[in-house]
């Protein structure tokens, strides 16, 4: 099945390697990934930050490249997913022909884990923990995938096939993690908070680690756990589905 | 400042108040999960949006015939443009009977109109009646919480304040004898008080009445015992009838606390008939005070709120700072939905929508639906045009101009000359990790509290065409 990657921002500029291994991954379960290589950002950080028409700017751009691909848009990233397929019916409100563009590519976008699961119809995908053997994992529940688009079971599916790790559920698992785009440039010491909270709810369940699907909370909570020197692994879910266990 | 927006918005946690919050949201938590399994959650909010949504669509018509239903029945209404109206009006009524002590049952739109305050001018006394709103009053506190106003403080703070108003030793454990001990206190205020404020939960129009929702009994006696009652009432909190009205109930109980019913509801359909006890006299406020210039708005959903307080307990940013921490009357995030809009843009006000991490607990945690996270976003547009904050300003409109263009993204994150490698300098090669404790402007805050991650030497992009070029 030809698929058309959406990299995001984050992923490409900061943790392309959770980027190639998104790739690896697809193609390993059949998957031919195109790139579209005039991709830039969905638009997300000036819509959050209150700037639609710097949003819609970029979000152009995005609407521009895609629409000229065909199949599903798969992206490692679910809070840009959400941008797309949540917020540009209001960023495009006025404007009927970008409005139905942007329908129509939201319609084919999928985040990576639901795209596996209901997709692809894989629950499991094997993979293997990049670490000490039987770590226990707690699954950080990124707030625009599970409550903006409903996607609760398909990551911890896909977390629960992996060899050399054990699930653990922390306390309200569901709870932001504080990183929230620009909140956290400009709110510093409620966002790092409210990280303590999250992972000091994670070591209360015994996990030796942190799995995510948004690069953006990785790296808030990691940066978090490594100003406290806490023993606390941070990975997004495409590390841990790796067949070999290597990073 | 205005009356709704009282001080400056915290920018750090509260560590105070942070062991309180954890314990009274994670019991909400609890409850919630009970309450969706007593209804068809989902089915249920929907209806409740519905009623709402159908309040707010036809409001005049439904004011009108609220007004005139309890009009018929001997009651008196009266329309109040702004807060000091509104004030104004109640201390003339209370005037008018030679009142000087009134008993009041928690009000939120008292809260947000500086009742209290105005009423001591005018010379008269009034006795918060609610455990917790007695509580915050003694101390020269204010609420924190829409139904819990106390919930920043101790059994050892309200201890310790007894001890001081009663001159005896108060044991924090004995929560029975802090109880009786408020009881007795305000027993007394009961039997003298001339009039009783209270707010309203909901106002039947076909009817014409008035319905409170309460666990302690304090609003019961606040609106039998006093020979005068005035309510003061948002004018959004109109219903059109008691269908719509057995429903929301129902669930403003269920989403505040996970039960079917609260303590007490009480429907007060005009003043006492004759051979009838309670006041003779019944007076509706209702304030608009920026209310109707929501309607047809973006911002209109934010009236259907029924001020159940389920979203203060969802929100992770509310359990950080505290209910004072908002500065404003209403907090969490309503509290930073309705204060900026009701205020229609006031820079103390605009800065709560900041208050979020957009994380969408609130959303979900509504039982009216309302989408308060989109709010949020639709606020701090709405803030930026009101009051252009250059430096940032700035930076977006750089970041489009480059990021709406291939050519100019791939230039920003392109190794050695780009934009970003030029901010970083030397960072990006300066950890054998990638972690550094120091980000470069604007990013530079990030690391107040964090260790950052170094933008890759070698971005995706850059990878996939040596891997598609090899």
């Amino acid at each position: 099945m030809p698929v058309q990657l959406f990299v995001t921002c984050l992923v490409d500029l900061v943790y392309p390697e959770v980027g190639e291994r998104t790739v690896a991954l697809l193609e390993r379960l059949g998957c031919e990934v195109a790139f579209p290589a005039g991709q830039t950002c969905c638009g997300q950080p000036a819509w959050n930050t209150g700037y639609p028409q710097e949003a819609r700017r970029v979000a152009t751009r995005f609407l521009d490249v895609f629409a000229a691909t065909e199949g599903p848009i798969v992206a490692p990233f679910g809070s840009c997913l959400h941008m797309v397929r949540h917020h540009y019916p209001a960023l495009f409100a006025e404007d009927p022909a970008r409005l139905e563009q942007a329908r129509a590519i939201a319609d084919r976008a999928f985040d990576l884990p639901s795209f596996i699961v209901d997709q692809l119809g894989r629950e499991q995908v094997g993979g293997t923990y990049p670490g000490p053997g039987d770590t226990a994992v707690a699954y950080h529940h990124e707030c625009h995938l599970v409550r903006g688009l409903g996607v609760r079971e398909q990551p911890l599916a896909l977390l629960r096939g992996v060899a050399g790790c054990t699930v653990v559920e922390p306390e309200r698992g569901e709870l932001c993690c504080g990183f929230g785009g620009t909140f956290s440039l400009k709110l510093p010491a409620i966002a790092a908070a409210m990280a303590d909270e999250k992972l000091d709810r994670a070591l209360a369940a015994g996990a030796g680690a942190i799995v995510s699907t948004d690069v953006g909370c990785l790296m808030h909570m990691e940066g978090r756990a490594r100003r406290r020197g806490l023993d606390l692994r941070v990975h997004h879910l495409v590390d841990l589905l790796e067949p070999d266990g290597r990073l | 400042m205005s009356h709704r927006v009282i001080e400056p918005a915290r920018t750090t946690p509260n560590p105070a108040v942070r062991p309180n919050l954890h314990v009274a949201s994670g019991n909400w938590a609890e409850r919630r999960v009970q309450a969706r399994q007593l209804v068809d959650w989902e089915d249920w909010r929907e209806r409740a949006r519905a009623i709402r949504a159908d309040a707010i669509t036809n409001l005049p018509e439904l004011l009108e015939r609220l007004e005139a239903q309890l009009v018929a029945l001997g009651g008196y209404v009266h329309h109040a443009a702004t807060a000091e109206e509104a004030n104004a009006r109640i201390a003339a009524i209370c005037a008018q009977r030679g009142a000087t002590l009134a008993v009041k049952a928690k009000s939120m739109t008292s809260e947000e109109t500086g009742l209290n305050a105005a009423l001591e001018a005018a010379g008269i006394t009034a006795v918060e009646t609610d455990l917790g709103e007695y509580v915050v009053q003694a101390l020269g506190d204010r609420p924190s919480h829409i139904l819990a106003p106390a919930v920043h403080l101790s059994a050892a703070d309200v201890a310790a304040l007894f001890s001081r108003l009663s001159g005896r030793a108060f044991d924090p454990a004995d929560t029975r004898a802090l109880v009786d001990y408020a009881r007795g206190a305000l027993r007394d205020r009961f039997l003298a008080a001339e009039v009783g404020i209270t707010g309203v939960n909901l106002a039947i129009a076909e009817t014409g009445t008035l319905v409170l929702v309460e666990s302690e009994g304090n609003i019961r006696l606040s609106t039998s015992m006093p020979p005068v009652h005035i309510a003061l009432m948002g004018i959004e909190k109109v219903i059109r009838d008691w269908a719509g009205a057995a429903h929301l109930v129902q669930m403003l109980p269920l989403a505040s606390q996970g039960t079917l019913a609260a303590g007490s509801t009480s429907f007060i359909t005009g003043p006492a008939r004759d051979g009838d006890d309670g006041p003779r006299e019944l007076h509706l406020v209702l304030l608009d005070d920026g209310r109707s210039a929501l309607r047809g708005g973006p911002l209109e959903e934010a009236l259907h709120c029924i001020r159940c307080g389920a979203c203060l307990y969802a929100c992770p940013v509310y359990r950080q700072i505290g209910g004072h921490g908002y500065g404003s009357a209403y907090s969490g995030p309503i509290g930073a939905v309705i204060t900026p809009a009701l205020e229609g843009g006031t820079p103390a006000s605009d800065a709560l929508p900041e208050l979020s991490s957009l994380c969408g607990a609130c959303t979900e945690a509504c039982p009216v639906k309302i989408p308060l996270d989109d709010q949020l976003v639709t606020l701090r547009a709405m803030a930026r045009e009101r009051d252009p904050r250059r430096a940032e300003a700035a930076l977006f409109a750089t970041w489009a101009r480059l990021w709406s263009r291939s050519g100019g993204y791939r230039a920003t994150g392109a190794a050695g000359s780009g934009a970003l490698a030029r901010l970083w300098g030397r960072a990006v090669h300066g950890s054998d990790d990638g972690w550094v404790p120091r980000a470069p402007f604007p990013f530079a805050r990030w690391t107040e509290d964090r260790d950052v991650r170094t933008p890759a030497p070698e971005p995706f992009h850059a990878r996939w065409k040596a891997r598609r070029d090899a």
